[in-house]
Protein backbone atom coordinates (compact mmCIF):
# COMPACT_ATOMS: atom_id res chain seq x y z
CA UNK A 1 0.00 0.00 0.00
CA UNK A 2 1.50 3.32 -0.75
CA UNK A 3 -0.03 6.46 1.35
CA UNK A 4 1.15 10.01 0.55
CA UNK A 5 1.16 12.10 3.44
CA UNK A 6 0.87 15.94 3.05
CA UNK A 7 2.22 17.85 5.74
CA UNK A 8 2.33 21.58 6.05
CA UNK A 9 4.23 23.73 8.28
CA UNK A 10 2.51 26.51 10.77
CA UNK A 11 3.64 28.58 12.89
CA UNK A 12 4.11 27.31 16.49
CA UNK A 13 0.72 27.29 18.51
CA UNK A 14 2.15 28.79 21.52
CA UNK A 15 3.69 31.99 19.27
CA UNK A 16 2.67 35.77 20.05
CA UNK A 17 1.92 36.91 16.73
CA UNK A 18 2.36 40.28 15.35
CA UNK A 19 0.43 41.31 12.46
CA UNK A 20 2.92 43.18 9.59
CA UNK A 21 3.15 46.68 8.36
CA UNK A 22 0.98 45.82 5.16
CA UNK A 23 -1.95 44.14 7.98
CA UNK A 24 -1.76 41.56 5.33
CA UNK A 25 -0.34 38.99 6.93
CA UNK A 26 1.83 38.44 10.37
CA UNK A 27 5.85 39.77 11.42
CA UNK A 28 7.45 36.28 10.48
CA UNK A 29 10.51 37.11 11.29
CA UNK A 30 11.42 35.68 14.54
CA UNK A 31 8.65 32.79 14.42
CA UNK A 32 9.42 29.09 14.92
CA UNK A 33 7.54 26.92 13.30
CA UNK A 34 5.90 23.31 13.76
CA UNK A 35 3.78 20.87 12.14
CA UNK A 36 0.05 21.20 11.90
CA UNK A 37 -1.02 19.21 14.01
CA UNK A 38 -3.62 16.94 12.55
CA UNK A 39 -0.90 16.26 10.08
CA UNK A 40 1.18 14.91 12.78
CA UNK A 41 -1.54 12.66 13.39
CA UNK A 42 -2.17 11.82 9.51
CA UNK A 43 0.85 10.76 9.17
CA UNK A 44 0.88 8.44 12.73
CA UNK A 45 -2.01 6.81 11.00
CA UNK A 46 -0.26 6.56 7.88
CA UNK A 47 2.99 4.92 9.63
CA UNK A 48 0.65 2.46 11.86
CA UNK A 49 -1.10 1.25 8.57
CA UNK A 50 2.08 0.74 7.02
CA UNK A 51 3.21 -1.43 9.75
CA UNK A 52 0.30 -3.62 9.26
CA UNK A 53 -0.40 -3.91 5.45
CA UNK A 54 3.44 -3.13 4.48
CA UNK A 55 4.22 -0.85 1.67
CA UNK A 56 5.40 2.86 1.47
CA UNK A 57 4.94 6.09 3.04
CA UNK A 58 5.65 9.47 1.20
CA UNK A 59 5.77 12.57 2.96
CA UNK A 60 4.70 15.72 1.05
CA UNK A 61 5.13 19.21 2.03
CA UNK A 62 5.05 22.52 0.33
CA UNK A 63 6.88 26.15 0.93
CA UNK A 64 10.14 27.35 1.65
CA UNK A 65 13.44 25.91 2.50
CA UNK A 66 11.84 25.82 6.41
CA UNK A 67 9.41 23.17 5.68
CA UNK A 68 12.51 20.71 5.70
CA UNK A 69 12.40 20.39 9.12
CA UNK A 70 9.00 18.93 9.30
CA UNK A 71 9.91 16.59 6.38
CA UNK A 72 13.14 15.31 8.18
CA UNK A 73 11.11 14.68 11.31
CA UNK A 74 8.51 12.74 9.69
CA UNK A 75 11.57 10.64 7.64
CA UNK A 76 12.57 10.33 11.17
CA UNK A 77 9.48 8.80 12.44
CA UNK A 78 9.27 6.57 9.90
CA UNK A 79 8.36 7.79 6.53
CA UNK A 80 10.19 6.05 3.42
CA UNK A 81 11.06 9.43 1.26
CA UNK A 82 9.66 12.83 0.71
CA UNK A 83 8.48 15.60 -2.13
CA UNK A 84 9.08 19.12 -1.48
CA UNK A 85 7.86 21.64 -2.99
CA UNK A 86 10.15 24.25 -2.92
CA UNK A 87 8.63 28.20 -3.54
CA UNK A 88 8.96 31.22 -1.00
CA UNK A 89 4.87 31.92 -1.53
CA UNK A 90 3.09 28.37 -1.42
CA UNK A 91 2.03 29.23 2.41
CA UNK A 92 0.05 31.73 1.21
CA UNK A 93 -2.02 30.01 -2.00
CA UNK A 94 -5.52 29.47 -1.56
CA UNK A 95 -7.27 26.10 -1.09
CA UNK A 96 -7.91 25.43 -4.69
CA UNK A 97 -4.11 26.29 -5.84
CA UNK A 98 -2.53 24.51 -3.26
CA UNK A 99 -4.73 21.81 -4.31
CA UNK A 100 -3.71 22.13 -7.84
CA UNK A 101 -0.42 22.26 -7.18
CA UNK A 102 -0.61 19.00 -4.61
CA UNK A 103 -2.21 17.35 -7.47
CA UNK A 104 0.23 17.62 -9.87
CA UNK A 105 3.00 16.95 -7.93
CA UNK A 106 1.41 13.71 -6.85
CA UNK A 107 -0.59 12.39 -9.69
CA UNK A 108 2.49 10.42 -11.26
CA UNK A 109 2.89 8.52 -7.42
CA UNK A 110 -0.37 7.02 -8.33
CA UNK A 111 -1.09 6.68 -4.21
CA UNK A 112 -3.72 3.45 -2.42
CA UNK A 113 -4.16 6.42 -0.36
CA UNK A 114 -3.43 9.95 0.62
CA UNK A 115 -3.69 11.45 4.25
CA UNK A 116 -4.09 14.82 5.64
CA UNK A 117 -5.05 16.81 8.82
CA UNK A 118 -8.52 17.62 8.40
CA UNK A 119 -7.12 21.78 8.57
CA UNK A 120 -4.68 23.78 8.86
CA UNK A 121 -3.90 25.79 12.06
CA UNK A 122 -3.37 29.03 10.20
CA UNK A 123 -5.34 30.10 7.67
CA UNK A 124 -7.62 27.31 8.54
CA UNK A 125 -9.62 26.89 5.67
CA UNK A 126 -10.43 22.97 6.04
CA UNK A 127 -10.85 22.33 2.38
CA UNK A 128 -7.19 21.61 0.54
CA UNK A 129 -7.87 17.79 0.83
CA UNK A 130 -10.84 17.94 -0.43
CA UNK A 131 -11.01 20.16 -2.87
CA UNK A 132 -8.05 17.87 -3.44
CA UNK A 133 -9.83 14.15 -3.92
CA UNK A 134 -11.99 16.35 -6.37
CA UNK A 135 -8.76 16.98 -8.82
CA UNK A 136 -7.72 13.92 -8.43
CA UNK A 137 -10.62 11.86 -8.74
CA UNK A 138 -10.96 10.38 -5.73
CA UNK A 139 -13.38 9.12 -3.15
CA UNK A 140 -12.74 11.30 0.06
CA UNK A 141 -13.89 11.01 3.69
CA UNK A 142 -13.22 13.92 6.31
CA UNK A 143 -12.62 13.95 10.00
CA UNK A 144 -11.60 10.45 10.02
CA UNK A 145 -10.66 9.40 13.47
CA UNK A 146 -10.35 5.36 12.42
CA UNK A 147 -9.08 3.53 9.90
CA UNK A 148 -10.07 0.16 9.65
CA UNK A 149 -8.08 -2.02 6.71
CA UNK A 150 -7.96 -5.67 8.35
CA UNK A 151 -11.40 -6.96 5.91
CA UNK A 152 -11.77 -7.18 2.12
CA UNK A 153 -13.35 -3.30 2.27
CA UNK A 154 -11.62 -0.32 3.81
CA UNK A 155 -13.85 0.85 6.17
CA UNK A 156 -13.13 4.28 7.92
CA UNK A 157 -15.04 6.23 11.11
CA UNK A 158 -16.38 9.41 10.58
CA UNK A 159 -16.92 12.01 13.65
CA UNK A 160 -19.98 13.68 13.00
CA UNK A 161 -21.31 16.29 15.56
CA UNK A 162 -22.09 16.42 18.92
CA UNK A 163 -20.79 13.38 19.63
CA UNK A 164 -22.16 11.02 16.44
CA UNK A 165 -20.26 8.79 14.59
CA UNK A 166 -20.82 6.91 11.37
CA UNK A 167 -18.45 4.38 9.30
CA UNK A 168 -18.03 4.59 5.60
CA UNK A 169 -16.48 1.53 3.45
CA UNK A 170 -15.04 3.10 0.99
CA UNK A 171 -13.24 1.76 -2.52
CA UNK A 172 -9.08 2.55 -2.49
CA UNK A 173 -7.67 4.90 -3.91
CA UNK A 174 -8.75 7.57 -1.60
CA UNK A 175 -7.87 10.85 0.25
CA UNK A 176 -8.41 10.84 4.20
CA UNK A 177 -8.69 14.01 6.07
CA UNK A 178 -7.20 13.06 10.11
CA UNK A 179 -8.97 14.58 12.84
CA UNK A 180 -6.57 15.23 16.04
CA UNK A 181 -6.18 12.46 18.28
CA UNK A 182 -6.47 9.34 16.09
CA UNK A 183 -3.58 7.50 17.31
CA UNK A 184 -1.20 8.74 20.31
CA UNK A 185 2.14 10.11 17.96
CA UNK A 186 5.30 8.27 18.54
CA UNK A 187 8.40 10.28 18.68
CA UNK A 188 11.44 9.96 16.62
CA UNK A 189 13.99 7.17 17.84
CA UNK A 190 17.72 8.06 17.57
CA UNK A 191 17.87 5.24 15.39
CA UNK A 192 14.89 6.68 13.06
CA UNK A 193 16.86 9.92 13.42
CA UNK A 194 20.20 8.50 11.71
CA UNK A 195 18.30 6.78 8.96
CA UNK A 196 16.75 9.90 7.83
CA UNK A 197 18.93 11.20 6.92
CA UNK A 198 19.86 8.72 4.14
CA UNK A 199 16.36 8.98 3.14
CA UNK A 200 15.15 10.72 -0.76
CA UNK A 201 13.77 14.38 -0.59
CA UNK A 202 12.51 14.95 -3.80
CA UNK A 203 12.64 18.87 -4.35
CA UNK A 204 9.82 20.02 -7.33
CA UNK A 205 8.92 22.84 -8.28
CA UNK A 206 5.40 23.94 -8.60
CA UNK A 207 3.77 25.19 -12.21
CA UNK A 208 3.32 28.11 -12.47
CA UNK A 209 -0.41 28.46 -14.56
CA UNK A 210 -1.12 26.30 -11.25
CA UNK A 211 -0.08 28.88 -8.87
CA UNK A 212 -2.62 31.58 -10.21
CA UNK A 213 -5.26 29.12 -11.08
CA UNK A 214 -8.51 29.44 -8.67
CA UNK A 215 -6.25 32.17 -6.20
CA UNK A 216 -8.03 34.76 -7.12
CA UNK A 217 -11.26 33.93 -5.51
CA UNK A 218 -10.62 35.54 -2.55
CA UNK A 219 -8.24 37.98 -1.14
CA UNK A 220 -7.67 39.21 2.28
CA UNK A 221 -8.01 42.63 2.35
CA UNK A 222 -6.75 43.10 5.84
CA UNK A 223 -5.89 40.99 9.18
CA UNK A 224 -6.46 42.77 12.82
CA UNK A 225 -6.91 41.36 16.61
CA UNK A 226 -10.64 40.35 17.08
CA UNK A 227 -12.73 42.73 19.12
CA UNK A 228 -13.48 41.69 22.46
CA UNK A 229 -17.06 40.82 22.94
CA UNK A 230 -16.79 41.14 26.75
CA UNK A 231 -15.18 43.43 29.43
CA UNK A 232 -12.58 41.06 30.71
CA UNK A 233 -11.16 42.30 34.11
CA UNK A 234 -7.64 41.70 33.75
CA UNK A 235 -6.41 40.67 37.77
CA UNK A 236 -2.76 41.28 39.01
CA UNK A 237 -1.60 43.26 36.51
CA UNK A 238 1.72 40.99 35.74
CA UNK A 239 1.66 39.52 39.17
CA UNK A 240 0.26 36.09 38.65
CA UNK A 241 -0.07 35.76 42.68
CA UNK A 242 -2.03 38.83 43.19
CA UNK A 243 -4.01 37.93 40.74
CA UNK A 244 -5.16 34.71 42.46
CA UNK A 245 -6.11 36.65 45.50
CA UNK A 246 -8.06 39.42 43.65
CA UNK A 247 -10.11 36.73 41.82
CA UNK A 248 -10.48 34.38 44.87
CA UNK A 249 -12.27 37.72 46.65
CA UNK A 250 -13.77 38.34 43.33
CA UNK A 251 -15.21 35.00 42.59
CA UNK A 252 -17.26 35.67 46.39
CA UNK A 253 -17.91 39.45 45.99
CA UNK A 254 -18.86 39.89 42.32
CA UNK A 255 -19.52 36.39 40.44
CA UNK A 256 -20.93 35.16 44.08
CA UNK A 257 -20.10 31.35 43.49
CA UNK A 258 -19.44 30.99 47.04
CA UNK B 1 -26.16 37.42 -15.07
CA UNK B 2 -25.76 35.29 -11.94
CA UNK B 3 -28.25 36.69 -9.27
CA UNK B 4 -29.60 35.90 -6.27
CA UNK B 5 -28.59 34.01 -2.90
CA UNK B 6 -28.73 30.26 -2.45
CA UNK B 7 -29.18 29.20 1.01
CA UNK B 8 -28.53 25.58 1.97
CA UNK B 9 -30.95 23.93 4.92
CA UNK B 10 -29.44 20.65 6.01
CA UNK B 11 -31.14 17.90 7.85
CA UNK B 12 -31.13 14.34 9.09
CA UNK B 13 -33.39 12.00 10.04
CA UNK B 14 -35.86 14.07 8.99
CA UNK B 15 -34.79 16.60 11.29
CA UNK B 16 -33.15 20.19 10.82
CA UNK B 17 -29.51 20.90 11.54
CA UNK B 18 -30.09 24.46 13.37
CA UNK B 19 -27.06 26.23 12.02
CA UNK B 20 -29.20 26.02 8.84
CA UNK B 21 -31.13 29.10 10.04
CA UNK B 22 -28.24 30.84 11.01
CA UNK B 23 -27.12 30.70 7.18
CA UNK B 24 -30.64 31.01 6.53
CA UNK B 25 -30.90 34.46 8.84
CA UNK B 26 -27.28 35.45 7.26
CA UNK B 27 -28.66 34.99 3.72
CA UNK B 28 -31.86 36.89 4.65
CA UNK B 29 -29.45 39.97 6.05
CA UNK B 30 -27.24 40.01 2.94
CA UNK B 31 -29.79 39.60 0.85
CA UNK B 32 -31.55 42.73 1.51
CA UNK B 33 -28.16 45.10 1.88
CA UNK B 34 -27.56 43.71 -1.78
CA UNK B 35 -30.94 43.63 -3.01
CA UNK B 36 -31.28 40.07 -4.08
CA UNK B 37 -34.14 37.53 -3.52
CA UNK B 38 -33.19 34.51 -1.07
CA UNK B 39 -33.99 30.82 -1.99
CA UNK B 40 -33.74 27.99 0.49
CA UNK B 41 -31.99 24.54 -1.02
CA UNK B 42 -32.31 21.08 0.32
CA UNK B 43 -31.03 18.31 -0.41
CA UNK B 44 -33.49 14.55 -0.62
CA UNK B 45 -35.87 16.44 1.61
CA UNK B 46 -39.53 15.07 2.30
CA UNK B 47 -42.24 17.36 2.16
CA UNK B 48 -42.61 18.17 5.39
CA UNK B 49 -39.11 19.44 5.70
CA UNK B 50 -39.59 21.96 2.59
CA UNK B 51 -42.90 22.93 4.54
CA UNK B 52 -40.85 23.40 7.42
CA UNK B 53 -38.68 25.97 5.31
CA UNK B 54 -41.55 27.28 2.96
CA UNK B 55 -42.03 29.17 6.59
CA UNK B 56 -39.74 31.30 6.65
CA UNK B 57 -39.24 34.38 4.39
CA UNK B 58 -37.45 33.49 1.42
CA UNK B 59 -38.69 33.52 -2.48
CA UNK B 60 -39.08 30.20 -2.99
CA UNK B 61 -37.44 26.45 -1.33
CA UNK B 62 -36.36 24.14 -3.63
CA UNK B 63 -36.05 20.48 -3.35
CA UNK B 64 -33.32 18.74 -5.29
CA UNK B 65 -34.66 14.80 -5.90
CA UNK B 66 -32.74 11.65 -6.64
CA UNK B 67 -33.00 8.20 -4.44
CA UNK B 68 -29.58 8.35 -3.62
CA UNK B 69 -29.73 11.59 -1.85
CA UNK B 70 -32.00 9.52 0.79
CA UNK B 71 -28.76 9.68 2.79
CA UNK B 72 -25.85 11.64 2.82
CA UNK B 73 -22.94 11.18 0.49
CA UNK B 74 -20.97 13.95 -0.69
CA UNK B 75 -20.46 12.27 -4.17
CA UNK B 76 -24.21 12.33 -4.10
CA UNK B 77 -24.62 16.09 -2.77
CA UNK B 78 -21.99 17.45 -4.83
CA UNK B 79 -23.53 15.99 -7.78
CA UNK B 80 -27.13 17.28 -6.81
CA UNK B 81 -25.79 20.58 -5.51
CA UNK B 82 -23.79 21.17 -8.73
CA UNK B 83 -26.66 21.08 -10.90
CA UNK B 84 -28.83 23.32 -8.99
CA UNK B 85 -26.12 25.69 -8.72
CA UNK B 86 -25.64 25.44 -12.82
CA UNK B 87 -29.34 26.29 -13.30
CA UNK B 88 -30.08 28.64 -10.63
CA UNK B 89 -26.80 30.94 -11.53
CA UNK B 90 -26.92 32.43 -8.10
CA UNK B 91 -24.13 34.93 -7.38
CA UNK B 92 -23.83 33.73 -3.91
CA UNK B 93 -24.50 30.45 -2.05
CA UNK B 94 -24.48 30.31 1.62
CA UNK B 95 -24.24 27.48 3.70
CA UNK B 96 -23.75 26.62 7.48
CA UNK B 97 -20.28 25.47 8.42
CA UNK B 98 -21.10 22.11 9.89
CA UNK B 99 -18.75 18.55 9.32
CA UNK B 100 -21.79 17.61 6.99
CA UNK B 101 -21.20 20.95 4.64
CA UNK B 102 -17.23 20.89 5.41
CA UNK B 103 -16.86 16.82 3.45
CA UNK B 104 -18.84 17.77 0.24
CA UNK B 105 -18.73 22.04 0.24
CA UNK B 106 -15.36 22.14 -0.90
CA UNK B 107 -15.95 19.42 -3.51
CA UNK B 108 -18.91 21.42 -5.00
CA UNK B 109 -16.54 24.72 -5.25
CA UNK B 110 -13.53 22.69 -6.84
CA UNK B 111 -16.13 21.65 -9.99
CA UNK B 112 -16.12 25.53 -10.25
CA UNK B 113 -12.73 26.45 -10.40
CA UNK B 114 -12.29 27.48 -7.16
CA UNK B 115 -12.28 27.23 -3.32
CA UNK B 116 -15.19 28.22 -0.38
CA UNK B 117 -15.30 31.55 1.97
CA UNK B 118 -15.35 29.15 4.97
CA UNK B 119 -16.42 29.27 8.26
CA UNK B 120 -17.33 33.61 8.46
CA UNK B 121 -18.17 35.04 11.22
CA UNK B 122 -19.11 38.35 10.06
CA UNK B 123 -19.95 39.55 6.45
CA UNK B 124 -21.46 43.35 5.44
CA UNK B 125 -22.02 44.51 2.33
CA UNK B 126 -19.90 47.46 1.01
CA UNK B 127 -19.93 49.03 -2.17
CA UNK B 128 -22.34 46.41 -3.75
CA UNK B 129 -20.23 43.07 -2.61
CA UNK B 130 -20.22 41.51 0.37
CA UNK B 131 -17.00 41.24 2.80
CA UNK B 132 -16.92 38.58 4.58
CA UNK B 133 -14.72 37.92 8.06
CA UNK B 134 -12.62 34.54 8.89
CA UNK B 135 -10.74 33.83 11.86
CA UNK B 136 -7.30 32.59 11.48
CA UNK B 137 -4.23 31.53 13.56
CA UNK B 138 -7.16 29.36 15.83
CA UNK B 139 -9.03 32.30 16.32
CA UNK B 140 -6.12 34.69 17.16
CA UNK B 141 -6.56 36.93 14.31
CA UNK B 142 -9.29 38.21 12.13
CA UNK B 143 -9.12 38.63 8.59
CA UNK B 144 -11.68 40.35 6.52
CA UNK B 145 -11.94 38.80 2.45
CA UNK B 146 -13.57 39.85 -0.40
CA UNK B 147 -15.00 37.20 -2.94
CA UNK B 148 -13.17 37.85 -6.70
CA UNK B 149 -13.66 36.39 -9.98
CA UNK B 150 -16.66 34.64 -11.71
CA UNK B 151 -19.91 33.70 -9.62
CA UNK B 152 -20.84 32.43 -7.56
CA UNK B 153 -19.29 32.75 -4.05
CA UNK B 154 -19.59 30.04 -2.12
CA UNK B 155 -19.58 31.00 1.77
CA UNK B 156 -19.99 29.29 5.21
CA UNK B 157 -21.09 30.82 8.62
CA UNK B 158 -19.14 29.37 11.75
CA UNK B 159 -22.19 28.84 14.37
CA UNK B 160 -23.33 31.20 16.33
CA UNK B 161 -22.21 33.71 13.89
CA UNK B 162 -25.55 34.68 12.67
CA UNK B 163 -28.87 34.02 15.39
CA UNK B 164 -30.96 31.32 13.99
CA UNK B 165 -34.16 32.59 15.80
CA UNK B 166 -33.93 35.93 14.00
CA UNK B 167 -34.43 34.07 10.91
CA UNK B 168 -37.14 35.90 9.60
CA UNK B 169 -40.51 34.32 8.89
CA UNK B 170 -42.89 34.50 5.87
CA UNK B 171 -46.04 34.35 4.37
CA UNK B 172 -45.45 30.55 2.90
CA UNK B 173 -42.94 30.34 0.34
CA UNK B 174 -43.65 28.27 -3.01
CA UNK B 175 -41.79 24.78 -3.18
CA UNK B 176 -40.72 23.64 -6.23
CA UNK B 177 -39.22 20.34 -6.31
CA UNK B 178 -36.26 19.80 -9.21
CA UNK B 179 -35.10 16.00 -9.96
CA UNK B 180 -31.41 15.75 -10.33
CA UNK B 181 -29.19 13.27 -12.10
CA UNK B 182 -26.84 11.88 -9.65
CA UNK B 183 -23.59 9.95 -10.73
CA UNK B 184 -21.74 6.89 -8.91
CA UNK B 185 -21.36 7.12 -5.48
CA UNK B 186 -18.17 5.14 -4.11
CA UNK B 187 -18.53 5.50 -0.63
CA UNK B 188 -21.21 3.14 1.35
CA UNK B 189 -22.01 5.01 4.90
CA UNK B 190 -23.73 3.14 7.63
CA UNK B 191 -26.16 4.17 10.17
CA UNK B 192 -24.44 7.21 12.30
CA UNK B 193 -24.77 6.03 16.13
CA UNK B 194 -23.24 7.50 19.40
CA UNK B 195 -20.58 5.92 21.83
CA UNK B 196 -21.58 4.44 24.47
CA UNK B 197 -23.26 6.68 26.94
CA UNK B 198 -21.30 9.11 28.47
CA UNK B 199 -20.79 8.53 32.32
CA UNK B 200 -20.46 11.81 33.06
CA UNK B 201 -22.58 14.53 32.45
CA UNK B 202 -21.30 17.49 32.85
CA UNK B 203 -23.82 20.02 31.58
CA UNK B 204 -25.74 19.78 35.12
CA UNK B 205 -22.12 20.90 37.14
CA UNK B 206 -22.40 24.31 38.74
CA UNK B 207 -18.85 25.09 38.56
CA UNK B 208 -16.02 23.47 35.96
CA UNK B 209 -12.31 23.55 35.89
CA UNK B 210 -11.29 22.68 32.93
CA UNK B 211 -7.64 22.24 31.67
CA UNK B 212 -5.64 22.31 28.06
CA UNK B 213 -2.16 22.08 26.69
CA UNK B 214 -0.72 24.90 29.21
CA UNK B 215 -0.95 21.67 32.16
CA UNK B 216 1.52 20.24 29.97
CA UNK B 217 1.72 16.97 32.43
CA UNK B 218 -0.81 14.43 33.06
CA UNK B 219 0.91 14.66 37.25
CA UNK B 220 -0.20 18.10 37.31
CA UNK B 221 -3.54 17.34 36.97
CA UNK B 222 -4.19 16.87 40.60
CA UNK B 223 -3.51 20.62 41.08
CA UNK B 224 -6.55 21.30 39.15
CA UNK B 225 -8.54 18.95 41.02
CA UNK B 226 -7.58 20.54 43.89
CA UNK B 227 -8.92 24.03 43.02
CA UNK B 228 -12.06 22.06 41.40
CA UNK B 229 -12.78 20.46 44.86
CA UNK B 230 -12.12 23.41 46.92
CA UNK B 231 -15.17 25.14 44.59
CA UNK B 232 -17.23 21.92 45.03
CA UNK B 233 -16.95 21.55 40.83
CA UNK B 234 -16.10 19.15 38.15
CA UNK B 235 -12.96 18.72 35.98
CA UNK B 236 -12.82 18.82 32.46
CA UNK B 237 -10.36 18.97 29.27
CA UNK B 238 -9.85 20.91 26.16
CA UNK B 239 -9.98 18.67 23.15
CA UNK B 240 -5.38 18.03 23.11
CA UNK B 241 -6.07 16.76 26.79
CA UNK B 242 -8.34 14.11 26.35
CA UNK B 243 -6.46 13.10 22.73
CA UNK B 244 -3.28 12.08 25.01
CA UNK B 245 -5.72 10.22 27.21
CA UNK B 246 -4.57 12.44 30.42
CA UNK B 247 -8.43 12.57 30.93
CA UNK B 248 -11.50 10.69 29.83
CA UNK B 249 -13.25 11.59 26.32
CA UNK B 250 -16.72 12.11 28.82
CA UNK B 251 -14.46 15.17 30.60
CA UNK B 252 -13.91 17.01 27.18
CA UNK B 253 -15.87 20.32 26.18
CA UNK B 254 -16.41 21.40 22.69
CA UNK B 255 -17.85 20.68 19.23
CA UNK B 256 -16.59 16.79 19.41
CA UNK B 257 -17.54 16.72 23.19
CA UNK B 258 -20.04 17.98 25.96
CA UNK B 259 -21.91 21.64 25.40
CA UNK B 260 -21.88 23.43 29.05
CA UNK B 261 -23.34 26.26 30.54
CA UNK B 262 -22.34 26.22 34.40
CA UNK B 263 -22.20 29.12 36.98
CA UNK B 264 -18.68 29.76 36.67
CA UNK B 265 -15.80 28.29 34.05
CA UNK B 266 -12.23 28.23 34.59
CA UNK B 267 -9.91 27.65 31.85
CA UNK B 268 -6.75 27.34 32.65
CA UNK B 269 -3.97 26.68 30.44
CA UNK B 270 -7.06 26.58 27.53
CA UNK B 271 -5.99 29.25 24.32
CA UNK B 272 -9.55 29.03 23.25
CA UNK B 273 -9.96 27.56 19.37
CA UNK B 274 -13.69 28.24 18.41
CA UNK B 275 -13.70 24.02 18.42
CA UNK B 276 -13.84 24.66 22.92
CA UNK B 277 -15.55 28.44 22.72
CA UNK B 278 -18.71 26.58 21.23
CA UNK B 279 -18.93 24.07 24.39
CA UNK B 280 -18.62 26.82 26.73
CA UNK B 281 -19.26 30.11 25.90
CA UNK B 282 -22.97 30.55 27.39
CA UNK B 283 -21.33 29.84 31.18
CA UNK B 284 -22.25 32.76 33.57
CA UNK B 285 -18.96 33.46 34.80
CA UNK B 286 -15.52 32.65 32.77
CA UNK B 287 -12.27 32.98 34.41
CA UNK B 288 -9.66 32.50 31.92
CA UNK B 289 -5.75 32.06 33.10
CA UNK B 290 -3.10 31.83 30.41
CA UNK B 291 0.63 32.96 29.72
CA UNK B 292 -0.53 34.58 25.95
CA UNK B 293 -2.34 37.81 26.28
CA UNK B 294 -3.67 37.44 22.87
CA UNK B 295 -5.07 33.69 23.34
CA UNK B 296 -8.63 34.13 22.17
CA UNK B 297 -9.95 32.70 25.86
CA UNK B 298 -9.59 36.06 27.29
CA UNK B 299 -11.92 37.66 24.46
CA UNK B 300 -15.03 36.07 25.62
CA UNK B 301 -13.48 35.90 29.64
CA UNK B 302 -15.39 38.18 32.68
CA UNK B 303 -11.67 38.08 34.82
CA UNK B 304 -8.52 37.03 32.83
CA UNK B 305 -4.90 36.69 34.37
CA UNK B 306 -2.08 37.04 32.17
CA UNK B 307 0.07 34.53 33.52
CA UNK B 308 1.79 31.02 34.86
CA UNK B 309 -1.17 29.07 35.83
CA UNK B 310 1.55 27.01 38.26
CA UNK B 311 1.62 30.30 40.13
CA UNK B 312 -1.97 30.88 40.05
CA UNK B 313 -3.57 27.65 41.17
CA UNK B 314 -2.38 26.76 44.41
CA UNK B 315 -2.71 30.48 45.91
CA UNK B 316 -6.12 30.46 44.24
CA UNK B 317 -7.02 27.60 45.84
CA UNK B 318 -5.64 28.21 49.08
CA UNK B 319 -7.47 32.09 49.06
CA UNK B 320 -10.85 30.09 48.16
CA UNK B 321 -10.66 27.77 51.30
CA UNK B 322 -10.13 30.67 52.95
CA UNK B 323 -12.52 32.72 52.15
CA UNK B 324 -14.83 29.82 52.56
CA UNK B 325 -13.66 29.54 56.09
Amino acid sequence: MKIIVLMKQVPNKDAILRIDREEKWIEEGDLSFEVNESDGYALEESLRLKEKKGGEVVVCSMGPQRVKSVIKDALARGADRAIHIVGDNLAHVGPYAAARILADAIREEQPDLVMTGLQSDDYGYAQTGVILAELLGLPHATIVIEVDASGEQFRVKRELESGWYQWYTMPTPALLTIQSGINPIRYASLKGIMAAKKKEIREVQPASEALSEGDDFQSIKRIYFPQKTKQTQFLGDGDAKKGAAQLAEKLRTEARIF
Amino acid sequence: MSNGILVFVEHRDGAFNKASFEAVAAAQQLGAALGQEVSAVLLGADAGLAQGVAGYDVSRVITAENPKLAVYTPDAYADAFEQLVRSLDPQYVFMPHTYLVRDFAPKLAARFGKGVISDCIRAQVEGGAVTFARRIFLGKIDADVIAAGASPVFATFQSGAYRGDQAQKGVGAPVESVQVEVGEVRMQPEAPFQEVKQAVDLSKANVIVAIGRGIKGQEHIALAEKLAAALGGDIAASRPICDAGWLPIDRQIGSSGQTVAPKLYIALGISGAIQHLVGMKNSTTIVAVNKDPEAPIFDIADYGIVGDLFEVVPVLTEEIQKLKG
